[in-house]
């Protein structure tokens, strides 16, 4: 029991630094370049901004859950 | 890092750790963590309006990811969840219409703070009171699991007066297979998701602190379930009050989506924590929640910071 629950521990850790990378290099790119073109959406079309604030959320949620799901399932698989 | 729409420097670490511990107490708890995340971004500097705004687009991303893992669980109920959207979204309306009222009346600031702290205080009283006397039952009546059948209990000591609220036979009377409940009059669904609704637009956020234990207490819906497609409702909620917010400019959306890569990972740690858990036990871990939203505001009131 102890041992299987070591190996959870052990698989989450290596999924969280996985993450973390993945998250670090998002920060940098993605939202380095939405930044300029949403501020200008919030100014001048805020109808448009407001609806694609809702798209962005809901995608980016959608998106990393099956990035999160594909890490959890690749590293049980490896570790079995 | 520096968010241009609300002229703010955040560390998007600090983000993602709040968004991380939010995401576990919603896939855990079922709620938006609102009384958590709205002070979490007024303490490094964020504005009143921009916390709460864009708190509300970051539950909607949140709720989905939870929702979802709910959903793979089988705890959202799906016909229950889409009934009680359309009394959350009028309660809503009504809400903010109240909300508007005390505006008008300069007196918004005091009468939301002390109906906040008499309601968070209520519900944990009430769910310390109920969890403790179910687990005391639980306690001490005979076990009679067959070995290796370890289902989680989920019995509630309030099931004779919620029995007798399903006895309310006002037509239509409708069936929740997926929740077992057998016949439920719609109205009384759309009373409980009214107050939810009506909360959410007064008091702000998703309001799960109110609508899940009465989803549990007065409808008889399985906690697992009410957690699941509380988190579904938020969805709905959350989603007008960003677009409302968003046009209002209040919401900074760059600040969501980081708190989101936090809130990802958290809200499938917390979902998939309710399965070793019982009922009672999520219900009694609960009791903290609105304890700190009532404390956070008894602090905002006494430091003289709005809310």
């Amino acid at each position: 029991m102890k041992a299987e629950a070591a190996k959870t521990l052990r698989a989450f850790l290596f999924e969280l630094a996985i993450y973390a990378a993945l998250v670090t290099g998002y920060f940098f790119l993605v939202l380095h370049y939405l930044s300029g073109w949403l501020q200008d959406l919030h100014l001048h079309h805020v109808k448009v901004y407001a609806l694609t604030a809702i798209a962005l959320i809901i995608g980016q949620a959608v998106l990393l859950e099956n990035v999160t799901t594909w890490l959890m399932r690749l590293l049980r698989g490896r570790s079995e | 890092m520096f968010f241009p729409i609300s002229n703010s420097h955040i560390s998007p670490i600090y983000l993602a750790v709040i968004g991380f511990l939010i995401g576990v107490m919603g896939g855990f708890f079922g709620v938006g963590g609102s009384f958590i995340a709205g002070p979490a971004l007024r303490a490094v500097g964020l504005d009143w309006n921009f916390a709460v705004g864009t708190d509300l687009a970051h539950i909607v991303g949140k709720s989905v990811v939870a929702a979802k893992r709910h959903r793979a669980l089988g705890n959202v109920d799906l016909r229950l969840g889409f009934i009680m959207a359309i009394g959350t979204m009028g309660g809503a309306e009504v809400g903010a219409q109240l909300i508007q009222m005390l505006k008008r009346a300069g007196n918004v600031n005091s009468v939301v703070s002390i109906v906040s702290i008499a309601i968070y205080v209520s519900i944990s009283s009430f769910m310390i009171w109920e969890s403790w006397r179910t687990l005391q039952y639980q306690k001490r009546r005979p076990r009679s699991k067959v070995a290796g059948t370890a289902t989680k209990q989920d019995e509630s000591s309030f099931s004779h007066r919620t029995k007798a609220i399903q006895g309310f036979r006002l037509c239509p009377m409708i069936s929740l297979p997926t929740s077992g409940v057998k016949a439920i009059s719609l109205w009384v669904i759309i009373l409980v998701s009214f107050i939810g609704g009506l909360f959410s637009g007064f008091l702000g956020g998703g309001a799960g602190y109110i609508r899940m234990p009465m989803m549990v207490y007065v409808l008889g819906i399985p906690t697992h379930l009410a957690v699941g497609t509380d988190l579904f409702e938020i969805i709905i909620s959350a989603s007008y009050g960003t677009f409302s917010h968003a046009i209002k400019g209040n919401v900074d959306i760059l600040i969501a989506l980081v708190m989101n890569t936090g809130a990802a990972i958290g809200a499938q740690i917390g979902a998939i924590s309710t399965q070793y858990f019982a009922g009672p036990k999520i219900r009694l871990a609960f009791v903290p929640l609105p304890l700190i939203g009532a404390a956070i505001v008894i602090y905002t009131m006494m430091s003289g910071h709005k809310l």
